[in-house]
């Protein structure tokens, strides 16, 4: 495999790394990973990361729970078994709606917190006794990794993060089976 | 950057007052040709007519509601009292021409009464945000200060005006005002150390003594903060605030008893204070957010970024669904468990008000919700733009669910009175808050989080 081999950058402040990544984007070197101990603000926006969809599949789990609240309902207290529980009129849904509002919220909210997390652990291939993909424990401490693939430009890519503030380099060679 | 009110703007609201003064001139005129004379031949000449306005089946809707009355006065625990359901008129010896002469009459007042009451809510919703921004110490208000302020303008003439419009029209929209009515009423009989001239006089005249005291204090300072060297009077703004909003909540709840529930004497709910609240503060937001578009699409608003408009549009979003949590709040209990005394306010409002009453739901929660969802859309001027003015219309519709059903009943109407009211409210809500808004800078540079406003990036 051609790009086997792969460039760890370490920085020790977020604000530096903010800057490698811009100065790196712009020399067009293409970023695989970056690993840092907390969320830094703007990063996705440097990398050129495209923005999550995972709110809008939040929205249709909604929709589907409201649905599922909707028919379940329907059927059990109007079609099913239409009883006359304490006077409330179970001729159609819409008669006896406002009893169902609150179930049919907390479906809706349900469907779409628990669903949309699920998505969140699928796509980003997260399990209990999943092996940790973290290439040097101390970015989930105070350092942060940038790698970036190296296509026979080492000493280029070298001096570049040198440049940039990298307080570490590391030329790596790395497992295949990582993705 | 200085605001200076265009001659179109003044000239535009001088034309909307105009307006509005004829169409309630109209309303109280046509109103009065029917009387006590012709009323039993006005009304036959509208059971003929009935048939023909099939929409609204004015006839049948009309003979059902003498049923309905009657329906309820035998039902009703407290038949015996004699006292009516509909919380209107004076007495069951009352004939049903009478009542009706009632209705007609009381309708240009009560047009008048949501109009006004509209206008001054939301300036009272937006001194509420604005106590709220200085008690939080929120970085990203700042910027919009002017505006609030401006719009906080229409408190003091707006509340006076609601409350000289409710003296006036006295008995027109509030039967416990009439000696005669209470005379036979027992359970006005029973609230009326509350519900009484003098409890309504001095309590409203202290709390809009109490709104406006805030407002000019709150004003005063942020003025002078502009040209002071430290942060004094940001911190007097702010203990003023922190206070303002203890006054406020209490003041406000008691309020929406005193000027909107009381127009149901026989009826009252626990959470109605917060109810009106929520209607209040959302509108109040909507018209911060309106403003503030319009201002910077004229290039005034320059340090106003679209953060700024997506945090207005969020609010917005979030407090359409407060509102409508305590709508369904309100209408669910009191439907689930359906005890006559309670539920007579949802049976008049579900019978004769069924397009408004739902509407307004549709309006304040289902758009909202649909539109305000998107988090780009709520950066997008015209979509804010959209979704604010039927929250406006959605909450107009909110005043008219309070009191139209308990001053015209069945006789209700958008038309010449209500449009009128709202043009005459309208010119003056605009008159006054934009010569406000020239009185100083648009920016409130002495704010110390002034600096984190100008650069809030959401």
């Amino acid at each position: 495999m051609e790009a086997s081999k792969v460039i760890h950058a370490i920085y020790t402040d977020d604000d530096v790394l903010m800057a490698a990544v811009k100065k790196v984007k712009a020399e067009k070197h293409h970023i695989e990973e970056i690993y840092t101990p907390f969320p830094v603000h703007g990063l996705d926006k440097a990398m050129g990361l495209a923005p999550t969809r995972i709110a809008i599949t939040s929205f249709l789990y909604g929709c589907v729970g409201l649905t599922v609240a909707i028919l379940m309902m329907n059927f059990i207290m109007i079609k099913d078994w239409p009883q006359d529980i304490g006077g409330k009129p179970s001729f159609s849904y819409l008669e006896n709606m406002p009893a169902f509002v609150p179930i049919m919220f907390e479906l809706t909210v349900f469907f779409a917190a628990h669903l949309m997390v699920i998505t969140f652990y699928l796509r980003s291939r997260m399990w209990p006794f999943k092996k940790a993909e973290n290439p040097d424990p101390r970015t989930t401490d105070d350092h942060f990794l940038i790698e970036i693939a190296v296509h026979n430009n080492e000493n280029e890519l070298t001096s570049l993060l040198q440049d940039t503030g990298a307080v570490e380099i590391n030329l790596v060679d790395k497992e295949e089976d990582s993705h | 950057m200085e605001y200076k009110i265009s001659n179109r703007l003044k000239m535009g609201a001088i034309v909307l007052v105009v307006l509005g003064l004829l169409g309630v001139g109209y309303g109280f005129w046509d109103s009065h040709k029917v009387n006590e004379d012709n009323i039993s031949e006005y009304l036959a000449n509208e059971a003929h007519d009935g048939d023909h306005s099939s929409a609204e089946g004015h006839g049948e809707s009309y003979a059902m509601s003498g049923h309905s009355e009657t329906d309820s006065h035998s039902d009703s625990m407290h038949s015996d009292q004699g006292h009516d359901a509909e919380a209107h008129g004076s007495g069951h010896e009352m004939s049903h021409e009478e009542h009706v002469l009632h209705q007609i009459h009381n309708r240009p007042w009560a047009a008048l009464y949501v109009a006004a009451f509209f206008f001054f809510m939301i300036s009272l919703g937006v001194l509420a945000f604005y106590a709220i921004q200085y008690a939080a110490q929120a970085g990203w208000s700042p910027v919009l200060f002017r505006v609030m302020e401006a719009i906080t303008a229409y408190v003091l003439p707006g509340a006076l005006i609601v409350f000289a419009i409710a003296l006036i029209a006295d008995k027109h929209i509030f039967v416990w005002m009439d000696p005669e009515v209470v005379a036979h009423d027992k359970l006005i009989q029973g609230k009326s150390g509350f519900l009484n001239k003098g409890v309504f006089i001095g309590l409203s005249l202290f709390f809009i003594l109490g709104w406006s005291a805030y407002r000019y204090l709150s004003r005063k300072f942020s003025i002078a903060q502009d040209t002071s060297d430290n942060n004094s009077n940001f911190k007097k703004a702010f203990r003023w605030s922190a206070g303002f909003l203890v006054f406020y909540i209490v003041t406000e709840s008691v309020v929406s008893w005193l000027w909107i529930m009381s127009v149901d004497p026989h009826w009252f709910s626990t959470l109605f204070g917060w109810y009106v609240f929520a209607s209040m503060f959302v509108s109040g937001i909507t018209v911060i957010a309106l403003m503030t578009i319009y201002l910077k699409s004229k290039g005034l608003l320059q340090f106003v970024n679209d953060s700024h408009i997506h945090d207005l549009a969020k609010f917005m979003f979030g407090i359409s669904i407060f509102w409508t949590y305590l709508w369904f709040s309100q209408f669910m209990l009191i439907w689930y468990s359906n005890i006559p005394e309670e539920v007579t306010y949802f049976v008049t409002r579900i019978e004769y008000y069924k397009l408004p009453f739902f509407g307004m739901v549709v309006m304040n929660f289902v758009f909202p919700l649909l539109i305000l969802m998107n988090s780009d859309y709520k950066r997008i001027p015209w979509f804010v733009v959209m979704a604010g003015i039927v929250i406006l219309c959605g909450h107009y519709l909110d005043v008219f669910n309070m009191i139209m059903p308990a001053t015209v009943v069945d006789r209700w109407f958008i038309g010449i009175p209500e449009i009128g009211s709202i043009l005459l409210f309208g010119g003056l809500f605009l008159l006054i808050v934009f010569t406000a808004l020239s009185k100083a800078p648009l920016l409130a540079k002495g704010n110390p989080f002034m600096k984190e406003s100008e650069h809030f990036h959401y």
